[in-house]
C-alpha cells in the first residue's frame, strides 16, 4: 500500500514549550487514519502540522521531515497554496463564512480560478450530499451559512473541504460539536468517501475511532505511544498505556 | 487501578506535606441557621441595589433634559427665522443669496449647504481607500510590533486639536494651491485636503477595529481552502466586515461636514456657489463660526445663523439614523 504522507521526527515547539517530541507517522493512500489521545496531548498541533497551519503561529518552531507524494512539503520551494488544495482541513468548530451556503462551498473553487458556473454548480450539489447536507439545504441555498445550526454549519464546512477534491482531507473532532443523528451521519459519509480519499481524523470518540479508522494513532504528552491497524490497537494493544486509555482506566 | 490510587495517594500526601499555609479545618462549614425575618427584609446589598439604579437613573433623566434642551433651544432659535422673521424656508433651502442683514430675502443657504456636502463627500471619498488599506496593512500583514506603532500614530493624529490641523492647511497646502492653480489659494480644494488629513486617522481606527472584529477562524479556514492572503481579505474579510467599514466611513463623514475651525481656516469664507475646487466659499460651520461674533441675539441675521446650527444638528442626526440602518443590515 502507498503511503501519501510521512512524517519523521516531527518535533514542535510554541516558544519555549516543546509540544511534540519527536513523531514518526505513515499516512497509507485512501485509508482513514484516527489520531486518538488525552486533551493537550498535541493532536490538533500535529494535525495542523500536515497542512502547515503552524506557520502563522508567532514563536513555532518546526523540524522534522513531512512528506506529501514523496515531496518534502517544509522546503523552500513548497507553494503553501497549492498544497492546501491537496491537504484540505475541517476545524473543530464550524467556521463557515458569513455568506450564502452556496457560495461558501463554491468558495474554494472559485479561488482557485473555476469559471465555468455549471461545473461549480454540480460541485456544490455533490459535495452537500457528500457531507449528508443536501436535504437541508438543497431549498436554501441562498441562505447565509452562518444561520444554520452548529451541526448544519460543520457539515457545510466539510462540504465546502470536499469541494475542492483533496487528495488528503485534515479532521479535528469533526463531530465534537454534533448530535448522534448527524455524528452517524458524518460517519457514514467518511465510510463512503474513505476509498476515495486519505483521511487523517482527530476524535475523542473511541467508538467512532473504532468504528471508521483503518489505522489508529495513539499520542501522549506530545509523544506517538503506538499505532497500528484498527482492531489490533484496540484488541491486543502492545503498550500497556494505550490499553489503559483504550479501556478508559485514565482520568 | 489500585496501583493508580496509591499513585495519587502518594501524591496528595506529599503535597499536603509541602504545604506552608496550614490546613483548613472545614468543621465550621455548616450551614448556618436561617432567619426567616431577615430574608423578609431587603439586605444591605439589595439596598445597595436601589441606589445604584437610583443614581443611574437619575444620570440618564439629567442626559435627556439636555439633549431635549439643546434640541429645543436650536429649534427655537432656528425656526424662528421663518416664523417671526418670515423667511421662506424652501427659499431657504434653494436660494444662493446669503446676506441676512438685507431682510428677509437674502436669506439662502444653498451655498453652504452645497460646499459642506462637497467637502464631506470628497475628503472621506478619497480617505476611505487610504484609510482601508492602511486598516489592513496593520491587521493583515504587518508585524505586532509595527502595528501597535502605527495604531498610536493614528490615536496621536485624532487626538490632535483642529486648530492645529487648519493652521497647517494655512501655512502649507493654501500657499501650495495658490502657487500650481493660482488664485487665493483658498477654496473647497484646501478644505478637503485638510479634512482628508483629519478623517483618515478616525476612519483607519474605526476600521481597524471592524477587521480586528472579524474571527481568526475564518482566515484559517478560507487559508485551508487553498486561498492566497489577499484572497482571503478581499472575498472573506472584507465581505465579513463591509457593514462595520461603511460604519467607519460615515463616522469620518460626520466628522468632516462638523469640522468647522479647521475649514474656516483655509475655505476663504465667501458665501458663494463654488464654482470650481479653488473658488473661496464657506461651509454651514465655517460660517456658524466666523459670523457668530458679529450678529445680535434676537435679530434676523443671527437667527439666520441659528437656521444654519439646525440644519447642522439634523444632519448630525441623520448620520446617526444612517449608522443604525447599516449596523441593522449588517447583523442580518
Ligand atoms: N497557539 C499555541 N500557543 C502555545 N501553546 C499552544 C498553542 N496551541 C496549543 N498549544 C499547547 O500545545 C499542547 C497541545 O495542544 P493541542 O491543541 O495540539 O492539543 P490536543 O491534543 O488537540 O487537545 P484537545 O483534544 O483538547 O483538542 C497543549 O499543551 C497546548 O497548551
Ligand atoms: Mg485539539
Amino acid at each position: 500500500m502507498k503511503e501519501i504522507m510521512t512524517a519523521k521526527n516531527v518535533k514542535l515547539s510554541y516558544g519555549n514549550f516543546e509540544a511534540l517530541h519527536g513523531i514518526d507517522l505513515d499516512f497509507p493512500e485512501k485509508r482513514l487514519t484516527a489520531l486518538i489521545g488525552p486533551s493537550g496531548c498535541g493532536k490538533s498541533t500535529f494535525l495542523r502540522c500536515l497542512n502547515r497551519m503552524n506557520d502563522d503561529i508567532t514563536g513555532v518552531k518546526i523540524s522534522g521531515d513531512i512528506r506529501f507524494n514523496g515531496k518534502d512539503i517544509y522546503s523552500p520551494k513548497m507553494d503553501l497554496v497549492a498544497l492546501r488544495k491537496h491537504v484540505g482541513m475541517v476545524f473543530q468548530q464550524p467556521t463557515p463564512f458569513p455568506f450564502s451556503v452556496y457560495d461558501n462551498v463554491a468558495y474554494g473553487l472559485r479561488i482557485a480560478g473555476v469559471k465555468d458556473k455549471k461545473l461549480i454548480e454540480q460541485r456544490v450539489e455533490e459535495s452537500l450530499k457528500q457531507a449528508a447536507i443536501w436535504d437541508e439545504t438543497k431549498d436554501n441555498l441562498k441562505r447565509n451559512a452562518q444561520a444554520f445550526s452548529g451541526g448544519q454549519q460543520q457539515r457545510i464546512c466539510i462540504a465546502r473541504t470536499l469541494a475542492i477534491r483533496p487528495e488528503v482531507v485534515l479532521l479535528d473532532e469533526p463531530t465534537s460539536a454534533l448530535d448522534p443523528i448527524s455524528s452517524m451521519e458524518i460517519e457514514k459519509t467518511l465510510m463512503s468517501l474513505k476509498h476515495k480519499y486519505t483521511f487523517i481524523m482527530v476524535t475523542h470518540n473511541l467508538q467512532q475511532a473504532s468504528r471508521v479508522a483503518d489505522q489508529v494513532a495513539f499520542l501522549m504528552n506530545g509523544n506517538l505511544i503506538e499505532t497500528g491497524p484498527t482492531e489490533k490497537m484496540f484488541i491486543s494493544p502492545k503498550n500497556k498505556v494505550t490499553s489503559n486509555y483504550l479501556n478508559g482506566r485514565f482520568g | 487501578m489500585s496501583e493508580k490510587n496509591d499513585d495519587l495517594k502518594k501524591v496528595v500526601n506529599q503535597a499536603l506535606a509541602e504545604q506552608k499555609v496550614p490546613h483548613v479545618k472545614l468543621d465550621k462549614m455548616k450551614p448556618s441557621t436561617v432567619d426567616i425575618d431577615k430574608l423578609t427584609k431587603p439586605s444591605k446589598e439589595t439596598h445597595q441595589e436601589y441606589w445604584g439604579k437610583g443614581l443611574t437613573f437619575l444620570a440618564i433623566i439629567l442626559i435627556i433634559l439636555l439633549v431635549v434642551s439643546i434640541i429645543g433651544f436650536v429649534g427655537e432659535h432656528g425656526l424662528a427665522t421663518f416664523f417671526s422673521d418670515h423667511v421662506n424656508i424652501i427659499h431657504f433651502l434653494t436660494s444662493t443669496n446669503w446676506d441676512p442683514t438685507q431682510g428677509e430675502n437674502h436669506v439662502g443657504a444653498l451655498a453652504m449647504i452645497v460646499t459642506s456636502f462637497l467637502v464631506t463627500l470628497i475628503s472621506a471619498l478619497i480617505a476611505a481607500p487610504f484609510a482601508i488599506a492602511v486598516a489592513l496593512f496593520m491587521t493583515e500583514y504587518s508585524s505586532k510590533r509595527s502595528a501597535k506603532f502605527l495604531q498610536s500614530v493614528t490615536e496621536l493624529l485624532v487626538g490632535i486639536p483642529s486648530v492645529v490641523y487648519g493652521f497647517l492647511g494655512l501655512t502649507i497646502i493654501v500657499p501650495t494651491i495658490r502657487n500650481v492653480f493660482g488664485g487665493t489659494g483658498f477654496g473647497i480644494l484646501a478644505a478637503t485636503l485638510v479634512l482628508f488629513v483629519m478623517v483618515l486617522p478616525t476612519i483607519t481606527s474605526l476600521t481597524v477595529d471592524a477587521l480586528k472584529a472579524v474571527p481568526t477562524e475564518l482566515r484559517n479556514s478560507s487559508a485551508a481552502l487553498g486561498a492566497t492572503r489577499w484572497q482571503t481579505i478581499y472575498h472573506v474579510i472584507l465581505r465579513a466586515s463591509t457593514s462595520r467599514i461603511l460604519t467607519a466611513i460615515i463616522f469620518g463623514m460626520a466628522r468632516a461636514f462638523g469640522e468647522a475651525l479647521a475649514v474656516q481656516m483655509v475655505i476663504g469664507n465667501a458665501v458663494l456657489m463654488p464654482y470650481n475646487l479653488v473658488s473661496p466659499s464657506a461651509t454651514l460651520t465655517s460660517q456658524l463660526t466666523s459670523q457668530m461674533g458679529n450678529t445680535v441675539m434676537g435679530t434676523l441675521p443671527n437667527n439666520a445663523l441659528w437656521s444654519l446650527a439646525l440644519l447642522l444638528l439634523l444632519m448630525s442626526l441623520l448620520f446617526n439614523f444612517l449608522v443604525h440602518l447599516i449596523g441593522k443590515k449588517g447583523k442580518k
